[in-house]
C-alpha cells in the first residue's frame, strides 16, 4: 500500500492505494465520485477524462500514486453553487447529448481544448475532441455546443473589456 | 396557465430534462451502484473459438486473496435454465440449449466457463489467472457456406446441422415467370459484416437479495427490464413476483442492450446462492466477445427489370450468420429486413429465403435497425446497378418505381400496408438542399479532366417499418410476446403529475418528449410532469425501448392515458360547476362553462377535489389516474431520401464525404431538437458501417479486431456536418400521426455512402467496393477494375 494525498474537486484526500489502482477506480470506487465513467479498457473512448493539475487525463491510464500531491478535478468539481459552466449550459442548450454517457470526458476534453485555443473553428473541435467518443450524437451537437461555449467566453471577455475602458 | 398553452407542447424544441443530471456527473449508471457487503463476479471466457471443456477446476481462485467463492457451469447448472430465444421463427426451427456458463464445450471465443465472486473487481480479475481449465480443440465453423455443405463441422453436434432455420416467403407473381419476360436481370452478391453496437456504457448488472424473503432487487445496463423480468424468471425460477428489475440511467444500447445474457442470469443466480450482493461489470474488450453483435450477412440480390428500368420481380437469398447461440431475438432479425426489401418499390413478384447459419463467433442479434438496414442496402445498392445497366440516373430509376403520393395506403409485395408517404416530396427537398445537378456537373467535369480525386454521388430512398408491433402480426410471425404498450397518468393532489411508460429509455429523452405530449393533453406545464420509467415496480407493465417504438406506442399510449384522465376530470368539473359535460370547454388545461367563462377550475384544482372525494359526482371512483395499454393497428413507416458526396482518392483509396443531405420523413414531430440528434447519431452509425467499422475474425475464430483500438468506432473527425431537414407526413395509425426516428438514420445513411464511393469510380470500372470501404479496399477495387467491366465478382 502507497500513502497518497490528493484533493479532488477542491476536497484534500488521504488514503492508503495499491500501487496498481487506477485513478479512475480510486476516483469511483474509493471516493464515490461516480460521475467520471469507465468507457474503455485501452484508452481510446474518453469517457473518463479528468483534469489533473489544470490539464486533461484520461483517468483509466493514470494510477491513483502518480496523482499524489496533485489537484484532480472531475465534471462533479465544474458547477459552483449549482451555477453552470457555460461549456455545461451549451452542451444543454445544443443538445449535445443523449445517452450523457460520454458527457463528463467531452466536457473535460472541450475544457482543455478551450484553454489552448479560444477561439477554435469546428474543424479544429472536431480534431481536438478525436480522443473522445460518442456513439449517440453523431457528434453535430457537440462541436456546436463546443462553439457556442467558446462564442460565450469571448463575448463576455469583450463585455469585461468593454466595462474596464468604461 | 392558459399563456402557457400558446405555443403547442407537442412539435417545440424542449431543452431536456434529462441533461441537469449528466452534465453534472450525477449519474445513476449500474456500475455506480454500491452497497454494504457487495461482491464482484469476474468471467474466465474460452480462449478458444470451439473446444471440448475436459475439466475446470476453480479450487486454486479460492485460494487467492478476496476470493469468496468460485464456480463452473456444473456448480450452478441446478436451478440455472437456458438462456431463452423468444422467437423461434419457424416451426422446426433448431434451437439448442445456451447454458449461461458453459458445461461440456465452448462455441464461442469469449464463451464464459467460470466465475469468481470476490471482495473487490481487481481481487475477481486477478483470482481468474488461477482456474485450471483443459480445452480438447474442435474446429472452428466461420464461413457461412461452408457450414452449410455436406460434412462440416458442427456447432452443435447434438443438432446433427449448421442450418437453424430456412425462412421463405413468397408473394405476388411467380418470380420466375416474371423473370422470364424481363429485360435486364441484376444479380449481385453483398455482405453485411459483422458490427459491435459499442453503446458507451458497457454492460453491467448489480443484484441485492433479500434471502429471508426471497426477494431480489437487480440492477441491469438493459433496454428491457420488463422482458427481463419475466425471461430470468423462467431462467432461474425465482419467481416473477419475487424479482424487481430496475434499469437506471442506461448509457446507450442500440439493441445491445435488448438481450436476456448470462451474466444477468449467473449474478441472479450467485445473489441467490450466497444471499449476498454482487456486481459485475464487462471490460470493453470482454463485451466485444460477450455483448451481442449486429448485421453479419451474405445477400444475394436480383432484380428483374425492363430495359426502362421498371421493376418487375425482386428474388433475394439471405445467409444470416447466427453465430454460436441463438438469443433473445437472433433467428427474427433477418426475418425484420423480409419485408423491407421491396422498400418504397411497385413490382410484381417478390420472392426470398433465408437460411439461418450456426458458427463459433459470439451471437447475432439486434443492432440499430435490425434487419432493415441490411435489406435497405441491398435494394438502394442494386437500384442503383439498374440504373447504371439502363442508363438512368439513379434518382430517375426509383422515381420510376415508388410509390406514388397518391396511391396512399398502399399494399406492397411483401404484405404491408404502408399508411402515408410523400416519396417525391422528400426527394425533391433533398436535391434542391444537395445541390444535386451542379454537383453532376462538377463530376463530368471532373471526370472529363481525369481528376485523380473522383466526386460521387450516391442517393439512397429508404423507409421502414417501426413501431414495433401489432400483437397479431407478431403472433404470424411466431413472436412470443405481443407488441403493446402501457402508460398511466397519476393526477397528484398538489397538481402535479407522474406519467409512467413502460418504454425504458437509455438516451432517447422519453423523459422530455412524454412530459410534452400530457402537457399537450393535459394542459398541465411541462414543468409539473414527471415521467417515472425503467423500474418494474414504479412501472409495472411494459414492453420496452427498441425497434423505433417508444414514441409510436409508448408515447401513444400516454396521449390516450392523458385522454382518460381528461375524461374524467370532465365528469368531476362538470359536477363541481353545475353543468352538464357537453356544456363545457376544455382548453389549456381549464374547464369552462360554454358562455359563461367565470365558472371555470383548472385540471389541476379538480385532480384536488377529487382527492378529496369530499365533491365527487355520486358512483365515481373518486380518482382521476389513468391507465392506458395501447396495441397498434399497424407499424409505422417513415422515410426520406438521403444524399451523398463523397471524395474519393483514387491513388490512396481515401473516401472522403464532403456533403452529407438527409430530408426525413418521420410523421409529426413531438420535439425537432430531439429528433434532429436522433437522426445525427442514427448517420453517425450507418456512415461507420459504410466506411469504418468491421468485427475481424481470424482463420482460428479468434475475434482480431478486440479492442476498441482495433474496431474504428468513428471520432468527431471522422465524420462530416449533416444537412438535415423533414417532410411531414402524419402517420394514420396512432393518434400522434408519428412514426419513430431510432433507426432511420442508420437505414438510410450506409447504402447512400456506398452508393457514392462506387459512384465516383463506376467509369473505371468498378462496381463494388466491399464494406467497410477502406482506403486498401478502394484502392484495391480501383487497381483490379477494368473499364466496360460489368460485375466486380464479390
Amino acid at each position: 500500500m502507497t500513502h497518497i494525498s490528493v484533493t479532488v474537486d477542491g476536497t484534500a484526500y488521504e488514503d492508503e492505494v495499491e500501487p496498481r489502482l487506477l485513478l479512475v477506480h480510486y476516483l469511483r470506487d474509493r471516493l464515490g465520485l461516480t460521475g467520471t465513467p469507465i468507457g474503455c479498457d485501452t484508452s481510446n473512448c474518453g469517457t473518463c477524462t479528468v483534469e489533473l493539475d489544470g490539464a486533461s487525463v484520461k483517468s483509466c491510464t493514470v494510477l491513483a500514486v502518480q496523482a499524489d500531491g496533485c489537484e484532480v478535478t472531475t465534471v462533479q468539481g465544474l458547477a459552483r453553487d449549482g451555477e453552470w459552466t457555460p461549456l455545461q449550459r451549451a452542451f444543454h442548450e445544443r443538445h449535445a447529448l443523449q445517452c450523457g454517457y460520454c458527457t463528463p470526458g467531452m466536457i473535460m476534453a472541450a475544457r482543455d481544448l478551450l484553454r489552448e485555443n479560444p477561439h477554435p473553428g469546428s474543424d479544429e473541435v472536431r480534431k481536438a475532441l478525436e480522443g473522445n467518443l460518442c456513439r449517440c450524437t453523431g457528434y453535430q451537437n457537440i462541436v456546436r455546443a463546443v462553439l457556442a461555449a467558446a462564442e460565450e467566453a469571448s463575448a463576455s471577455e469583450r463585455h469585461s473589456a468593454q466595462e474596464v475602458t468604461a | 396557465m392558459t399563456d402557457q398553452a400558446v405555443e403547442p407542447e407537442v412539435g417545440r424544441a424542449r431543452l431536456r430534462k434529462e441533461d441537469a443530471r449528466l452534465i453534472t456527473g450525477q449519474t445513476n449508471w449500474t456500475d455506480n451502484i454500491s452497497v454494504t457487503g457487495l461482491l464482484h463476479l469476474a468471467f474466465l471466457r474460452s480462449p478458444m473459438a470451439h473446444a471440448r471443456i475436459e475439466r475446470v477446476d476453480v479450487s486454486p481462485a479460492l485460494e487467492r486473496p478476496g476470493v469468496v467463492a468460485a464456480f463452473t457451469g456444473r456448480d450452478l447448472a441446478e436451478g440455472l435454465g437456458s438462456l431463452p430465444c423468444g422467437w423461434p421463427v419457424t416451426e422446426d426451427m433448431v434451437l439448442p440449449d445456451h447454458p449461461p456458463l458453459a458445461l461440456d464445450e465452448v462455441r464461442h471465443a469469449g464463451d464464459p466457463v467460470a466465475v469468481v465472486v470476490a471482495r473487490d473487481r481487481y481481487a475477481a480479475a486477478d483470482a481468474l489467472e488461477a482456474i485450471e481449465v483443459d480445452y480438447e480443440p474442435l474446429p472452428p465453423v466461420l464461413d457461412l457456406e461452408e457450414a452449410l455443405a455436406e460434412g462440416a463441422p458442427l456447432v452443435h453436434a447434438d443438432k446433427g446441422t449448421n442450418r437453424a432455420y430456412v425462412w421463405p416467403l413468397r408473394t405476388g407473381e411467380d418470380y420466375e415467370s416474371v423473370r422470364q419476360r424481363a429485360d435486364v436481370v441484376i444479380r449481385r452478391r453483398y455482405r453485411q459484416q459483422r458490427l459491435i453496437p459499442n453503446a458507451m456504457e458497457p454492460r453491467a448488472v448489480a443484484v441485492a437479495p433479500l434471502a429471508a424473503s426471497g426477494e431480489y432487487t437487480m440492477y441491469s445496463t438493459t433496454q428491457i427490464p420488463h422482458i427481463l423480468r419475466i425471461m430470468l424468471s423462467v431462467v432461474t425460477g425465482v419467481p416473477e413476483h419475487k424479482l424487481r428489475v430496475i434499469a437506471p440511467d442506461v448509457g446507450g444500447g442500440f439493441g445491445s442492450k435488448l438481450q436476456v445474457y448470462g451474466e444477468e442470469a449467473v449474478a441472479l443466480a450467485i445473489a441467490r446462492k450466497l444471499g449476498r450482493p454482487v456486481k459485475w461489470t464487462e471490460s470493453r474488450s470482454e463485451g466485444y466477445l460477450a455483448t451481442h453483435h449486429g448485421r453479419g450477412m451474405i445477400q444475394d440480390i436480383e432484380l428483374a427489370a425492363t430495359r426502362e428500368g421498371r421493376l418487375l420481380g425482386l428474388k433475394v437469398d439471405l445467409l444470416a450468420d447466427m453465430g454460436a447461440y441463438l438469443m433473445l431475438v437472433t433467428p427474427g432479425i433477418p426475418i425484420l429486413g423480409a419485408f423491407m426489401y421491396p422498400a418504397i418499390y411497385k413490382m410484381d413478384a417478390y420472392e426470398f429465403n433465408c437460411t439461418g447459419v450456426f458458427t463459433t463467433r459470439t451471437p447475432t442479434d439486434a443492432y440499430r435497425g435490425a434487419g432493415r438496414p441490411e435489406a435497405t442496402y441491398a435494394i438502394e445498392r442494386a437500384m442503383d446497378e439498374l440504373a447504371a445497366e439502363v442508363g438512368l440516373d439513379p434518382v430517375e430509376v426509383r422515381r420510376r418505381n415508388w410509390i406514388r403520393h397518391e396511391e396512399f395506403p398502399y399494399t406492397t409485395i411483401a404484405g404491408l400496408t404502408y399508411d402515408s408517404g410523400d416519396y417525391e416530396a422528400a426527394t425533391g427537398k433533398a436535391l434542391a438542399l444537395f445541390g444535386y445537378d451542379d454537383l453532376r456537373a462538377e463530376q463530368r467535369e471532373r471526370d472529363e479532366r481525369g481528376d485523380a480525386v473522383r466526386l460521387g454521388i450516391g442517393v439512397s430512398t429508404y423507409t421502414e417499418m417501426c413501431g414495433l408491433a401489432p400483437s397479431r402480426v407478431l403472433r404470424d410471425l411466431r413472436y412470443s410476446a405481443g407488441g403493446w404498450e402501457a402508460a398511466s397518468i397519476r393526477m397528484l393532489p398538489t397538481g402535479k403529475v407522474e406519467v409512467v411508460t413502460g418504454t425504458s429509455p437509455h438516451g432517447q429523452g422519453h423523459v422530455t418528449s412524454w412530459s410534452q405530449i400530457a402537457s399537450e393533453v393535459l394542459g398541465v406545464p411541462f414543468e409539473d410532469i414527471e415521467v417515472l420509467h425503467g423500474d418494474t415496480q414504479a412501472a409495472p407493465q411494459g414492453m420496452d425501448t427498441y425497434g423505433s417504438r417508444s414514441l409510436v406506442v409508448g408515447g401513444s399510449a400516454v396521449h390516450r392515458a392523458a385522454e382518460k384522465v381528461v375524461e374524467k376530470a370532465r365528469r368531476v368539473a362538470a359536477h363541481l360547476l353545475e353543468a352538464s359535460e357537453d356544456d363545457l370547454e376544455f382548453k389549456g388545461g381549464v374547464f369552462s362553462v360554454k358562455g359563461s367563462p367565470e365558472a371555470r377550475r383548472t385540471i389541476q384544482e379538480v385532480a384536488f377535489e377529487t382527492f378529496t372525494s369530499h365533491d365527487v359526482p355520486e358512483g365515481m371512483e373518486p380518482t382521476l389516474n389513468s391507465e392506458y395499454l395501447l396495441d397498434p393497428e399497424n407499424f409505422s413507416y417513415p422515410h426520406g431520401t438521403h444524399l451523398c458526396a463523397v471524395e474519393v482518392d483514387t491513388e490512396t483509396g481515401q473516401t472522403r464525404i464532403r456533403s452529407y443531405v438527409c430530408v426525413d420523413d418521420v410523421g409529426r414531430v413531438v420535439n425537432p431538437m430531439i429528433v434532429e440528434g436522433q437522426v445525427h447519431g442514427g448517420l453517425a452509425q450507418g456512415i461507420a458501417q459504410a466506411l469504418y467499422e468491421e468485427a475481424v475474425y481470424d482463420a482460428e475464430g479468434n475475434l482480431v479486431s478486440g479492442t476498441m483500438a482495433d474496431y474504428l468506432v468513428p471520432s468527431a473527425a471522422d465524420l462530416p456536418e449533416f444537412v438535415t431537414d423533414r417532410t411531414e407526413t402524419p402517420a394514420a395509425s396512432n393518434p400522434l400521426g408519428v412514426k419513430g426516428v431510432g433507426e432511420a438514420g442508420t437505414i438510410a445513411s450506409t447504402p447512400a455512402v456506398v452508393n457514392a464511393v462506387v459512384d465516383a469510380l463506376r467509369p473505371l470500372g468498378v462496381h463494388d467496393v466491399r464494406m467497410p470501404c477502406t482506403p486498401e479496399r478502394v484502392w484495391e477495387a480501383v487497381r483490379s477494375a477494368r473499364p466496360g467491366q460489368k460485375e466486380t465478382p464479390a
